[in-house]
This record gives C-alpha cells, structure tokens and sequence, in this order.
C-alpha cells in the first residue's frame, strides 16, 4: 500500500502542533500555509495560556473550576465532553511547552509563574512576558522544523489552499492549493486534510487579527458542503488601539496585572486623564462588578464600555473610548515590575500611540477579536471520563468525512464567548489530541484512501480551479475589490458586533446582497502571473462576503442575548425593585424567562451553504456535565437571582427538541 | 482639501527583471503607518504621472511588529514597515523612499526571499530535541535570570533586519548572519538543549560561521527586538573556542 499522507493547512498553533505529533507518530504531512508558519498569527497573542498547575491548585484551583469557568463564560454554549478534556490536559500542555524551551517567566523559586486573567477568580494563566502567543508558536515551529530535516514534515510555504477535493462517495481525498508566486495550481492528494487556518476578522475590516485572517480556507470548505457553526459569535475585545491599517490589541493581561479602567465623572472632562483626581474618576467596572471587577469577562467589559460611550463618557470625542490605567498612582505597581511582566505591549503602545502608559493611562477602544463560529467538528465523548475518547476518528471531523478542522477555524471551544488565555490551549490542545484520532482514521479509511483513488478526481478538481482563477483574472468590470472590501467591513462593524437588531440585520443582509453582486462585477488591477496578491485578495473578498451572510444570517435569526451576541430587543430585564416581595417576584420571572430562553435556544446553529444564502438549522448542546445557570458574574443586585436559581431550577433537565443533527447522522453511521 | 504625500517605491517586476522607480500621491489621514500607504496605492494603483500600475507587491501580516514580515528598506533605513509611522517619516524628509532589503533576493517590488534565514535555524538545530511529546512531566527549573536572557533571545521575529545591515552578510560570503548565532545561544542557555550544545557549536565554526563576525555592531542596533545579539555572539564565540580545544584533546 502507499504511504499515507496527510495535509495540513495553516501553520499557528494548532496546525504546527497537528503537525508534531504527527509526524512523532510516522505520520507524512505536507503542510501548506500562505505565510512562512513563523509568522502566522499566532504571534499575536499577547497575555498567556490557562491552566491549573501545582502552583494554582495549591491556591484552591483544580482542573473543574477552570472547566467551569470556560462552560460558564461560554454562557453554556460549549460542548462540554470536549472543553472538560481540554482543561484536564491543560497541565500537561503548559508541562511539554515547558520542555520545549519556551521561555515562560519564572517565579523566584524558579517555577513557571502565574497571573490573573478575565473570567476567573483564579491565576491560572502562564505566561511568558507580553508575548506567549509569539515565543509557544516559535517552540512548535522549532520542532517543525527539525521534523522537516528529518523528512517526515514537507512544508510548502507561500501557497494558499483552494479548496478541499471530495469524491462521488462525499469522502476528502485531499486539497487543490496555488503557489502564491508562480501561481502554479496543482493537487494534494491526502488521506486525511486537517484545516487548521485561523479566524475570519477582516471580515469587519479593521480588527485585531492579521492579514490573512479572512476566513478564506473555512469559506472554501464551507463552499463544499462542510457545515459552519456559531458564526454568530464574534468576540469583540474590550481593549485595543486603533490605526489606519489595523486595530492593535493591548491584552487582557493589563488587567490581570492591576490594570483599572475608568472614565472622568463628569461627562466630555478635558483635562488630561493625570490631572483627574482620584475621587472624580468613575472606575465603573469595580463598581457595578464588586468580585470579578475589572476582569469581567470580554463580552461584558465590551458592552459596559460601550454603554458608558453611548451615555456620553467617551474619552475621545471622535470615538468611543475609556481609560486602561497602569500607572503606578492607581495600580499600586512599581514601573519595573510592569516592564518586566508587560513590556511587549507596554512598547506596542508606545511605538503606536507616542506616549508612555507607564506615565498616562491608555486610551482604549473595543475592536473585534476572535470568531468562537467556525466549522462545525465532531466529538465522541467517553460516557467513563465524561471527557473525550482520545482515539475516535470522529473527533474534530468536519461534516465532509476525512477533512478536519481544527484551532480558531473550528467552532468547538468557546461557546458564545471565549475566555482569555483559552485560545492558545484550545489551539495546541487539539492539534495534540488530533493525532490519535487521524491515525485511526487513517487505518480505516473508506475506499482505500487517496492512494486508490482515480487520477481523474484530481485533474477535476485542478481544472475546475484553474478555471475559477482564469475566470477571475480576465474579469471585466469597472469595480474595485478593495472598496468593497471597506464598505463590508464598515457594515459588519456597525451592524454585526456589539449591540444587534434585527432591522439592522435585515438591511446587513440586503446589502452583503448587493456587495456580492458588485463583486461579481469587480476586476483585477494587476492581471500579471507573478506573485499576483490582487488575486488572493480579490478570490478571498469574494469568500468574506460568503462567511459574513453566515454571520448576519444567524445573529438575526437568534432572538436571545448570549454571551457576545446581544440583542437589546430581547434582553430580560433585571430586577429593580426595592421592596423584598416585588424583587423577588421580579427575579422569580427573571429566572423563568432565562430557564425558557434556554430551552428555546440554548442550542449550536449549523449552516448550509445553498446558492441562496446560508440555510440554517440547530442542534442541541451537550450540557451533560454541568447544568447550565444565570451568568450573572456577581453583577450588583444578582444574589436574589442566584438564590432562586438555586432553589427552583438547579438540576432541572433543560429538555431541549433535538433536531436531526450531522452528528447525530455521522454517529448512526 | 487633506494633505497629499508622496512616496517613491522601487518595483520590480519578477526576480531577474531590472527595478525601477515609480512615485505615488495619497491623501494623508491620520496614524497612518507605510503599511496603509500601500494599502491605499493597492486600491487606486495610478503614479503621479497618471499612469495606470499594479499594486505594490510586499510581505506582511501581523502589522505589529511581531511577524517579522513587512521589513523594508524605509528613508534609507532597515526596518518594519508596519511600526514606520507617516508623520514621523515625513519629519525626516519629504517624500517616503520604499525600497527592499539590499541583502536578499527580490521575488517582486518589495517582497524578498528570505529563506536562507530559516535554513540558518536548521543549520544551527534551533530546537529542543525532546524524547516525546507524550507525557513525561515538568520542564527543567530554570533560573529566573536565564529565563530572562532566553526571552530576550526568543523574541527575535526572522525579520532580517541584522543581516542587512551586516558588513559580512554580502554576495561574496557564505556568513550565516547573528540571527541565527542568537538562536544558538538560546538553545544552548536551556538545561536540556545544553546537552546538544555541541552540536550547534560545530555548526558555527568553519567557513561561514562565528568567526565571519567582524564585530562592528551593526547587527544589535538595528534589531527592532533588542535581541541581545553581540552579547549571543561573544558568548558563542567564547564557547566555540572552549569547543574546539576540547574537541583537540579529546580526539
Ligand atoms: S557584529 Fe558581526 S554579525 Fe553583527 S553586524 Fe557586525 S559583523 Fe555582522
Ligand atoms: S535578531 Fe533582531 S533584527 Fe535580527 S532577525 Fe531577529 S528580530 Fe530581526
Ligand atoms: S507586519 Fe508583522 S512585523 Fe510588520
């Protein structure tokens, strides 16, 4: 029989560590990426990477709380056989970083030292400096690359996945991609095809991700029949710094070093933020949320800012933005300290915005972030550990059999809200945990893999993107892809990120509509066959403005707020009352409604692509480890929600209408 | 009306073709940096002269200066073009000059080929040779002062600033470039990599290795990181020399 291979595409965190493991396992990989894999996005990441280790566990931490903090701040919306494996391997992880040399900082003792992120109560995020994302990409990318000296990794860098190649029984066979100088196009003949490409921030123009997260390499396989899954959710960070070309993140580990947000108390306040003396600054954060304070989870701190904007208190009257306080005078920190534990992002701010945030506090602004959405992947779950059964094929499988996906490009970990410092463990956490479950794959592969498969079925697939691409190039028209570029991401931005109404929506939808039409008709300015970046931008507009119905389409269909997706039309009220018997009516009909709200939608939208648009349907999360409840975050006025909570609905099953769902399907099979 | 500015770029059509310069006029808005220039050139690519282009190849992607992507020869200087701001560029002289690195191979305008950088990191087994990935517990305690030298080292993004600025990183030699000696140092200052130290110091001496180095600091100032390179050079140098005294007495 011939070799077995397997491609991989995309090279951050979870392909390179797909890509490790495999090739450790005798596995052949070709693994493609559009950038050199050293500087794939991953780099961008900032604060740390979550786990509980002997140092958190000795301060009450275990491997559940982080669990159900990730459930919890998820708002439920997460699978949770799948996040409970990840968070019991998260030591383990942080233990093989560790021996791969990343240089994590250290407490006196020599230990891995700890901070505090968003969403927890506990320090649990390791770290290594202002830049973890950077130095755990750099660790993998070093083992890639002595596996390529040893043979077993064949990296093809600068080339950019097409579209994956299925055959007449629905089956991957392996993926068409094009070198981005020659523009070669050819076939990757694979046994299995791992999508591991990241998210799809330029979408909404300007965000935090970098330039080739446009969500292309989801959309294209999305194109092919493979489901997609939470689009809708859409992480917008609370704290970044804008520019002409890009929204610049400054991490959540500001805060979790003691970082305070705040605005002037008085409205449109113009003196500088030095002069405000301490009792006319409105740390609203810390008041509203007396426990978790200024590490709230994002979706929240987003809103509250947002929130305090629109009442007025912007700090910028162009925009809307607060203060990011890390100075000693209100953190309480010495300077070398921060320089020490913050220095990368200390100095992105200064390179960016000409002032010392060690001097003044930073003027921040919410910037999209992170897509929890994705493709749709599957679990087995092991009714023993209530976790995963590590070696089952069907783990992080599309809905097309033997194409996976893995890392930001999956939906699988982040429910409707990712935590801080999630995204690097669930990224390595599944590259890792893939390998098993490729291999018995690749064992049992239907049809006697790519290998038995007829040359036909590639030269089909090649020509039919060969032609796609001529098409393209020779397009007349007198539109220009880069402005459509700016009007959908001004539109997304408006209309598709923190607050949401279904009026909105609806026009989003007719627009993208028209954008896509005017796509059609946009033409190349650059029709040369030499390293024609106008044509991956162009091919890769024209897959945003796919993705993008996907997400509007399901934001206007979810009527409930959840986690990142807020809708104000739809928001239970919170109690308000002062006399004890109407407060607790008042909360009594709060919970009812939440526990309804659930029943109704606490479930995973799945998209189909039709010609017509994104159709969708549901399915029903696994919620078969912890119940979900009110996520409340010990907001002011919360208890008496809480309590009753506790006393009518705690443990109730939540009975929710299972759809036919793929996976439901695929385990029949 | 806004501000115009003006840039000249040097294009190149393909590797062997000869490059030229072309100039450019865009509205002037506000934390600009060069990567929206050519941002903006892309979407309208007409010269002064009112003569239809194409955009304007380059390499880039984080745009914060984390990638190592975007570097470009800036007013006559190496560095990322994502960090280089307009207003602070047009203080140094009228109009912004882009040209590529002088010291790699052109594949289009101003997107180079900077691969051998990366065969610099196989050469010099930039990596922990660990037994398994499975599970075998905590890393090796390390001293919070060497974690701190090694994160130092560990931020270098390939963007190859060091070598083109590099006196002995030119056509006529073989010199691997202080990048990849910064690399080795990092290797070689981790408990376990110590243990294939060696290794890495063979690979460094030798025609095209340490001794390349004619120490004239270039490297460390233009390094956007502050990657301690001539600290990772001297050290090295040291070591290769405690080496090859070894390697003769034990043979
Ligand atoms: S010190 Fe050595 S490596 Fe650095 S620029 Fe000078 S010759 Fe090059
Ligand atoms: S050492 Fe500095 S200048 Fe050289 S490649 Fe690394 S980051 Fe760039
Ligand atoms: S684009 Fe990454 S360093 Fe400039």
């Amino acid at each position: 029989m011939a070799k077995q291979r397997v491609v991989i595409v995309g090279g951050g965190l979870a392909g390179l560590s797909a890509a490790m493991k495999l090739a450790e396992d005798e596995v052949s990989v070709d693994l493609i990426s559009m950038v050199p894999v050293k500087r794939s996005h991953s780099v961008c990441a900032q604060g740390g990477i979550n786990c509980c280790n002997k140092f958190t566990r000795s301060q009450g931490d275990t491997e559940w709380n982080h669990f159900d903090d990730t459930a919890y701040g998820g708002e439920f919306l997460n699978n949770q056989p799948p996040i409970k494996e990840m968070c019991d391997w998260a030591p383990k992880i942080i233990d093989l970083a560790d021996r791969l040399g990343v240089p994590f900082n250290r407490s006196p003792e020599g230990n891995l030292a700890v901070r505090r992120f968003g969403g927890t109560l506990y320090k649990r995020t390791i770290y290594a400096g202002a830049s973890t994302g950077q130095q755990l990409l750099y660790a993998l990318d070093e083992q890639v690359r002595r596996w390529e000296t040893e043979g077993r990794i064949t990296t093809y860098e600068f080339w950019e996945f097409l579209g994956p190649i299925i055959d007449d029984q629905g089956v991957c066979r392996g993926c068409v991609a094009q070198d981005m100088f020659s523009l070669e196009i050819r076939a990757f003949p694979a046994d299995a095809v791992i999508l591991a490409t990241g998210g799809c921030g330029l979408i909404f123009g300007k965000s935090t991700m970098s330039m080739v997260c446009t969500g292309g390499a989801s959309a294209r396989a999305y194109q092919a029949g493979a489901n997609y899954a939470n689009g809708e959710f859409v992480q917008v960070h609370p704290t970044a710094i804008p520019g002409a070309d890009k929204l610049r993140l400054i991490s959540e580990a500001a805060r979790g070093e003691a970082g305070r947000v705040w605005v002037p108390r008085k409205p449109g306040d113009t003196r500088h933020p030095n002069q405000i003396p301490e009792p006319e600054r409105l740390y609203f954060l810390e008041e509203k949320y007396p426990t978790y304070k200024n590490l709230v989870p994002r979706d929240i701190a987003t809103r509250e800012i947002f929130a305090m904007c629109r009442a007025g208190y912007s700090v910028d009257p162009a925009t809307y933005a607060v203060y990011l306080d890390l100075t000693e005078r209100a953190t309480g920190i010495k300077r070398e300290v921060l320089e020490h534990k913050l220095g990368a992002i200390l100095e992105i701010y200064e390179k960016f915005v000409g002032t010392d945030p060690l001097d003044e506090p930073m003027k921040i602004f919410p910037a999209v972030h992170y897509s929890m959405g994705g493709l749709w992947v599957d679990f087995e779950a092991d009714p023993k550990t209530g976790g995963l059964r590590l070696d089952s094929p069907r783990n992080q499988q599309t809905s097309i059999p033997g194409l996976y996906a893995i890392g930001e490009a999956d939906y699988q970990y982040h429910g409707a809200n990712r935590l801080g410092a999630n995204s690097l463990l669930s990224c390595i956490f599944a590259g890792l945990m893939i390998g098993p479950g490729i291999r018995s794959w690749l064992k049992t592969v239907p049809g006697g893999g790519a290998a038995a498969a007829a040359s036909s079925l590639f030269e089909a697939a090649v020509s039919k993107h060969k032609d796609a691409t001529h098409q393209l190039v020779n397009r007349a028209g007198t539109e220009n892809p880069y402005l459509i570029h700016r009007e959908l991401g001004a539109l997304m931005t408006r209309n598709c990120t923190v607050v949401r109404v279904n009026a909105d929506l609806k026009t989003t939808l007719g627009e993208l509509d028209v954008l896509h039409e005017r796509w059609r008709r946009s033409a190349l300015s650059d029709k040369g066959q030499w390293t024609n970046q106008n044509l991956s931008f162009t091919r890769a507009l024209g897959d945003m403005l796919i993705v993008a119905k996907v997400i509007a389409s399901g934001a206007l269909d979810r009527d409930e707020c959840r986690g990142a997706h807020y809708k104000p039309e739809f928001e239970i009220p919170a109690p308000t009352a002062t006399e004890p018997d109407e407060l607790k009516r008042q909360a009594t009909e709060w919970c009812a409604r939440y526990f309804e709200q659930n029943r109704k939608w606490l479930k995973t939208t799945l998209a189909r692509h039709t010609a017509s648009g994104p159709q969708l349907s549901y399915e029903p999360v696994d919620v078969s480890l912890l119940p979900p409840r009110p996520r409340t975050y010990g907001v002011r006025g919360a208890d008496i929600i809480e309590k009753i909570w506790k006393q009518q609905y705690a443990g109730k099953p939540m009975a929710s209408a299972g759809e036919a769902s793929p996976r439901a399907a695929l385990a029949a099979n | 009306m806004s501000k115009l500015i003006r840039l000249t770029i040097q294009r190149q059509d393909a590797r062997e073709s000869h490059p030229y310069a072309q100039t450019f006029e865009i509205e002037h808005k506000p934390q600009m940096n060069v990567i929206s220039c050519l941002q903006d050139i892309a979407a309208r690519p007409v010269t002064v002269a009112g003569e239809q282009t194409t955009p304007v190849a380059w390499d880039c992607n984080c745009l914060e200066e984390v990638c190592g992507a975007c570097t470009m020869v800036i007013n006559g200087r190496v560095r990322q073009a994502c960090t280089a701001l307009v207003d602070n560029l047009l203080k140094e002289q009228a109009t912004i000059d882009l040209k590529p690195m002088s010291k790699f191979p052109v594949v289009r305008d101003l997107f180079v080929d900077r691969s051998r950088m990366f065969a610099a990191l196989k050469k010099v087994r930039a990596w922990i040779d660990v037994d398994t990935y499975g599970y075998l517990g905590e890393g090796p305690k390390v001293e919070p002062s060497v974690a701190d030298r090694r994160y130092e080292l560990s931020c270098c993004m390939t963007c190859g600033c060091c070598m083109d600025v590099c006196p002995q990183v030119n056509d006529g030699s073989d010199f691997i470039g202080p990048q990849a000696i910064g690399q080795a140092a990092l290797f070689n200052m981790h408990p376990t990599g110590a243990m294939s130290a060696d290794q890495r110091l063979e690979a460094l001496m030798g025609p095209g290795g340490i001794t390349d180095c004619g120490n004239a600091q270039n490297c460390v100032k233009a390094c956007p990181k502050e990657v301690p390179l001539t600290w990772a050079i001297g050290k090295t140098g040291r070591d290769t020399t405690v080496h090859a005294i070894r390697r003769w007495f034990v043979k």
